[in-house]
C-alpha cells in the first residue's frame, strides 16, 4: 500500500468487506489445525483495513497452509512451491495500488524458497508475507522441515532429526526485511494485532506465526501455550514516555537488539522485533526511475521515444 | 559468387593494372585480438551498408568472444541478398602470426591474404594466394603519432577496405564522427587520420586490388524507409517495446543477456520496468505475477536458464497465463559452448515440462524476423492466453543487419491492462471460451473473485479432482493451441511447386537454407525450401507439401540424436508419419555452410530407393557443387 493510502483509507464502494463477503470455500485442514486461527485473524485485518475488494491479492505457494488463497474471496492465486515472493513481487511492483498478502508455511519460506526469501526481502517489495510455521512437512505427511528440532522424528529421520534446524527469526532479520514480528495461532488478538501493523507498513512485511499442526506434530509449540503449562511473553516495547523504565524496553528500530531477541532460549518473545521505516521500497524506487526516464525524455509519447531510438540506428 | 580474384589467376600473380572490377559480394575474415576493435569494423560496414543506395548488406560471426584473446570477425558485403556469412573468405585481413596461423586455412584459393608485415611472416612459396604485406602497426602509428601507440589499427584497415571496395568515403567519416563525437576531440581527429592513411596506401602496394560492388535497383517491394542496422538482440528487444511489453523479469546468461540490458534500461522511459532477479525461477515467477495483473511481460535466458523455467512454465500453461519466454539458445548440453550456436533446445521448448503442456513456439529468421517476431508472439500470447517461446540463436543474437525500418505508425502497440468490471457470467476457466483473466484491481459483478491456479480446477478457479473436469480442462488447453493452428498462415516455401527435393528450416538456418536451394536448382534438380517460424502448433496442410516432394531434407544445428534424426525432423516424422522425411544435421557450433546442407541432401539423393527413377543426372550435377 502506498503512503498516501494509509493516513486516508478508501471509503468503500459499497458495503463494508465483512467476514461474510471475504469467506470462500470451506477450508480443507484439519480440525483442530492452527491455520484456522491465522484465517480468521486475517478477516479480521481485512475488516480493518476496509482496502477496495478488488484491490485485495492473497497469494500462496504450496503446503497445507498454501491452501489459504482458496479460503478468502479476493482476487488471489495458488502457485508453484517456494516461488510465491517473486511472483507476488511481480504483482506489487506490476500495480502499485495493490495490497498484496502471501501466505506460506516453512518449508515454503525457509526451504524450497529460502532465497526467494532473502532477495524479495532485500529488495523491499512493498507487500506482506505471513508464515505459518508448524516445523513439519504436513501436505506429504510429515517429512522433516528447515524448523524441525533436533531428535524430531518423522518419516525421513526415523531415529530423529539430526539437522541443525533453521532460527525463523534470526534468518528473517538477516535477509533485510523492513518489518520482522512473531505471532502464535493461539493468539488471535496478537496475530491481528501484528498482521495489521505489518500490512501498513510501507515494504516487505514478514510475519512468523506458530501453527500447530495437530495431526503431524502435535504439542509441538505447547511450551509458548499457557493453559499447556507454556509460557507467553510479548516483546516489551519501547513507549518513548521518557520513564526510567522505557530505557529497557525494546527498541524496534535497533537492529542489534532485535537479533539478541532472535537469540533468546525457546520459547522466546512475541510481538514486532524489528521495522525499518527509512529505507525506500523498490516500487518507490522503480517508480523514482521511470520519472527520471522521463523527465529526460521530456515526457516523449512511446512512438516517438521508439522512432528517435530507431533513428539513431541508422 | 564473383570473387574478387577468380581462382583462375592464383598464386599472387598481379593483374594489370586497370578500372575496378565489378563483383556481387565478398566475404573478408577479419582476424585479430579482441581488443584490437576489429568488430567495430564491422559495425561501421554494416552502418554503411544500412545507408547505402547500392543495398549493401553485411552478415557477422563472432566465434570467440573471450575477452583479450584472439578473435575473428567475418564480414559479408554485397548487393541484393545475402542469406550467409559465406562458406570461405575471399580475403583474410591477418593482424598477428597467431592470426594468420589460424585462419589461413579459411580463405580460399585464389584469394587475397592482407596481413600486417610488422607482425606476420607468411608461409614461403605458399602461392595459393595473393599475398598483399602492408605494415598496419607502423603505418597507423606514423599516422596518428603522438600516444595513441597502434591504437587505430582497425580504422586504418577500414580505410583500406573502403579504398579496395570503393566504398563511400563520406559516409564512413561521418559514421566515424557520429560513433566517437561523443567522445575528446582528439579521438575524432585520430580515427580520421588513421582512415586517410588506410585509404591513400600507396596504390602499387595494394596490387590493384580495386572492386566496386554492382549497382543493383532497390528491391521490389522495398518499403521505401531508411534502413536500420542492429543485431538480433536488439531487434527483439525493441521489437518488444513496439509490441507493447512494458514489464520482464531476467537472470543474466550468455547470449540473452543483452537483451534484458536493453529492457533494462528502456522500459522505464516507456514507463515500465524490467527486474533483475535472484535467479532464473524467480525471474519467471516476478514476469508472471507481472502478467497477472494484466500486462503481458517478457523472461528469457539460454537453454541452462529454461530448464530452471520449466515447472513454472507448467503452471502458466495450467492456470493460462500469457507470457513470452525468450530462449537464445547455444550449444549444451550444461554450459556446454555458450558462445556458440546451436539449435538443441526445441524439443526442451515444447515439451520440457511436466504433465501435458500445450505450448507456442516460434522461431525468428533473421534479425529482422527478430523484431516482428515478437508482435506475433505478444499476439498470440494476448489471444490464446497462453505462454508462448521465441527460440532464437546465438548467431542471431551477435550478428548486425540492416533492414528497413518498421513502420512503427501503424505497428505499435498500447500495452495499457484492462480493469474493467467483469460481469455476472465472469468465469475464470469457462470450457466454452479461451481464458480472459480479470487482473486484480477489476472488479467482479457478482462479488465472487477469481483464484489462478496450478491445481486443476472447475470453471470457477475452484480446486477439483474431477476425472471428467480434467479431461475436459487438458482437452480446453488444447483445443485452443488447435484453434491457434488452424488460423496460422502458410508457411514460406520457395523453389519448385514439387520435384525430388524439399529442404525444411528453422530458425537462423532459413539464409543457409535458402542459399542452398538456389545452388541446389542452379544443378539442375527440382527443388523448393519451406521454412518454418511457427514450430509449434505446426501451421495446418503441410502434410499436403510434402506428398510433393520425394524427399524432404530437414536442416537443423542439433545432433542426429539416438533414431539418426535431428529435433525438429523427429518431430515432423512423429507428427506426418512420412518415411520421405529426413534429417541433416550437425553439433560444430558454427551456424551451416552452404556447402554442407548441399553435401547432406546430395548424400540423402545418393541413397535414395528413388535413386533410379530420378535420373543419374541431377545427382552427378548436384554432387559437383
Amino acid at each position: 500500500m502506498s503512503a498516501t493510502a494509509l493516513a486516508t483509507p478508501p471509503p468503500p464502494a459499497g458495503a463494508p468487506l465483512t467476514k461474510k463477503i471475504l469467506t470462500a470455500d470451506h477450508p480443507t485442514w484439519c480440525p483442530g489445525c492452527g491455520d484456522f486461527a491465522v484465517l480468521h485473524a486475517f478477516y479480521r485485518v481485512l475488516e480493518k483495513l476496509q482496502y477496495p475488494h478488488e484491490k485485495i491479492v492473497t497469494f500462496a505457494g504450496i503446503g497445507c497452509s498454501s491452501r489459504f488463497p482458496y479460503f478468502v474471496n479476493t482476487h488471489g492465486g495458488h502457485y508453484i512451491h517456494g516461488r510465491a515472493l517473486p511472483f507476488a513481487a511481480g504483482i506489487s511492483l506490476g500495480g502499485d495500488d495493490l495490497h498484496v498478502f502471501v501466505f506460506g508455511g516453512d518449508g515454503d519460506g525457509f526451504s524450497i524458497g529460502g532465497n526467494h526469501l532473502v532477495h524479495t526481502a532485500r529488495k523491499n517489495v512493498r507487500l506482506t508475507y505471513v508464515i505459518m510455521d508448524n516445523s513439519v512437512y504436513g501436505l506429504t505427511k510429515k517429512q522433516t522441515s528447515p524448523t524441525s528440532p533436533i531428535g524430531f522424528k518423522t518419516k525421513t529421520d526415523p531415529t530423529g532429526a539430526i539437522d541443525q534446524p533453521i532460527n525463523p527469526m534470526r534468518t528473517l532479520l538477516n535477509t533485510g526485511a523492513t518489518f520482522v514480528a512473531r505471532s502464535h495461532a493461539t493468539q488471535v488478538n496478537h496475530m491481528i494485532e501484528m498482521i495489521l501493523r505489518a500490512a501498513k507498513h510501507d515494504g516487505f512485511s514478514v510475519v512468523e506465526i506458530l501453527s500447530e499442526c495437530v495431526e503431524f506434530y502435535e504439542g509441538a509449540f505447547d511450551s509458548s501455550i499457557p493453559r499447556k503449562g507454556g509460557t507467553w511473553t510479548l516483546v516489551d516495547e519501547k513507549k518513548n514516555d521518557g520513564t526510567p523504565e522505557d530505557a529497557a524496553r525494546h527498541d524496534t528500530s535497533d537492529e542489534v537488539a532485535a537479533f539478541k531477541l532472535a537469540q533468546q532460549a525457546w520459547p522466546g518473545a512475541f510481538g514486532v522485533f524489528f521495522e525499518n521505516k527509512a529505507r525506500k521500497t523498490k516500487n518507490a524506487l522503480e517508480a523514482e526511475l521511470v520519472v527520471a526516464a522521463k523527465a529526460k525524455t521530456k515526457n516523449a509519447s512511446d512512438l516517438a521515444l521508439l522512432q528517435a531510438t530507431l533513428a539513431r540506428m541508422r | 559468387m564473383v570473387s574478387p580474384n577468380s581462382p583462375e589467376t592464383p598464386g599472387g600473380a598481379a593483374s594489370p593494372a586497370g578500372p575496378a572490377r565489378s563483383i556481387q559480394d565478398v566475404v573478408i575474415r577479419l582476424a585479430g585480438n579482441s581488443q584490437d576493435g576489429i568488430q567495430s569494423i564491422g559495425g561501421f560496414l554494416a552502418r554503411l551498408a544500412g545507408r547505402s543506395d547500392q543495398d549493401i548488406m553485411t552478415y557477422m560471426t563472432i566465434p570467440s568472444t573471450i575477452s583479450g584473446g584472439p578473435s575473428i570477425f567475418q564480414v559479408r558485403m554485397g548487393t541484393g541478398d545475402i542469406l550467409s556469412a559465406g562458406d570461405r573468405a575471399d580475403m583474410l585481413v591477418a593482424f598477428y602470426q597467431h592470426s594468420y596461423d589460424a585462419h589461413i586455412s579459411s580463405l580460399r584459393p585464389g584469394g587475397v591474404l592482407v596481413y600486417d608485415s610488422d607482425h606476420v611472416k607468411p608461409a614461403e612459396g605458399d602461392n595459393r594466394f595473393t599475398h598483399v604485406p602492408i605494415p598496419i602497426t607502423t603505418g597507423t602509428v606514423e599516422a596518428v603519432g603522438g600516444t595513441s601507440k597502434d591504437k587505430g589499427k582497425n580504422i586504418f584497415v577500414l580505410g583500406l577496405i573502403a579504398r579496395i571496395f570503393d566504398l563511400d568515403v563520406a559516409k564512413l567519416a561521418a559514421l566515424i564522427k557520429e560513433r566517437f563525437g561523443g567522445k575528446d576531440e582528439s579521438i575524432v581527429r585520430n580515427s580520421m587520420l588513421a582512415f586517410d592513411a588506410g585509404y591513400a596506401w600507396p596504390q602499387n602496394n595494394l596490387r590493384d586490388l580495386f572492386f566496386r560492388f554492382e549497382a543493383v535497383d532497390r528491391i521490389a517491394g522495398s518499403t521505401g524507409r531508411p534502413q536500420v542496422t542492429m543485431d538480433g538482440n536488439q531487434a527483439l528487444a525493441y521489437g518488444l517495446i513496439a509490441a507493447g511489453v512494458r514489464h520482464g523479469a531476467g537472470y543474466p546468461i550468455t547470449p540473452w543477456s543483452s537483451i534484458m540490458e536493453t529492457l533494462r534500461a528502456e522500459f522505464p522511459k516507456y514507463g515500465g520496468l524490467f527486474v533483475q532477479c535472484e535467479d532464473e525461477i524467480a525471474a519467471v515467477s516476478t514476469a508472471l505475477g507481472f502478467s497477472y495483473t494484466g500486462q503481458l511481460a517478457v523472461t528469457g535466458s539460454a537453454g541452462p536458464g529454461l530448464s530452471l523455467k520449466m515447472e513454472a512454465l507448467g503452471w502458466a500453461t495450467m492456470s493460462e497465463m500469457p507470457l513470452l519466454v525468450i530462449n537464445v539458445q547455444r550449444g549444451g548440453p550444461s554450459t556446454g559452448m555458450p558462445t556458440n550456436v546451436e539449435q538443441s533446445d526445441l524439443m526442451q521448448a515444447i515439451y520440457g515440462s511436466h504433465g501435458d503442456t500445450p505450448r507456442v513456439v516460434l522461431a525468428p529468421k533473421n534479425v529482422e524476423d527478430c523484431f516482428y517476431i515478437a508482435f506475433e508472439a505478444a499476439r498470440i500470447a494476448r489471444e490464446y492466453s497462453t505462454p508462448v517461446l521465441i527460440l532464437t540463436d546465438m548467431a542471431l543474437a551477435s550478428r548486425i543487419e540492416a533492414f528497413d525500418e518498421p513502420d512503427l505508425p501503424t505497428l505499435m502497440v498500447d500495452p495499457k491492462p484492462d480493469r474493467s468490471e467483469r460481469g455476472a457470467d465472469f468465469k475464470p476457466y469457462p470450457l466454452d471460451k479461451i481464458t480472459r483473466h480479470a487482473p486484480p484491481g477489476a472488479k467482479i459483478a457478482t462479488g465472487k473473485y477469481p483464484t489462478v491456479t496450478g491445481l486443476e480446477h472447475d470453471e470457477m478457479g475452484h480446486p477439483t479432482g474431477s476425472p471428467k473436469l480434467h479431461t475436459q480442462m487438458t482437452a480446453k488447453r488444447r483445443e485452443k493451441i488447435k484453434a491457434l493452428a488452424a488460423s496460422l498462415p502458410a508457411p514460406e516455401l520457395a523453389g519448385d511447386s514439387a520435384g525430388e527435393v524439399l529442404l525444411v528450416t528453422w530458425g537462423s538456418t532459413w539464409g543457409p537454407g535458402r542459399e542452398a536451394l538456389n545452388r541446389i536448382k542452379s544443378a539442375g534438380v527440382t527443388a523448393a525450401h519451406l521454412h518454418l517460424r511457427h514450430i509449434h502448433p505446426l501451421p495446418n496442410g503441410l502434410e499436403n507439401i510434402f506428398t510433393l516432394f520425394h524427399r524432404i531434407v530437414v536442416i537443423e544445428i542439433n545432433d542426429e540424436g539416438l533414431y539418426g534424426f535431428g529435433q525438429l525432423a523427429m518431430m515432423l516424422r512423429a507428427r506426418y508419419a512420412n518415411p520421405a522425411i529426413v534429417s541433416v544435421t550437425k553439433t560444430d557450433g558454427l551456424t551451416f555452410k552452404v556447402s554442407e546442407i548441399v553435401t547432406g541432401v546430395d548424400k540423402h539423393i545418393v541413397s535414395a530407393t528413388l535413386k533410379a527413377s530420378l535420373g543419374a543426372a541431377s545427382h552427378s550435377a548436384l554432387a559437383k557443387l
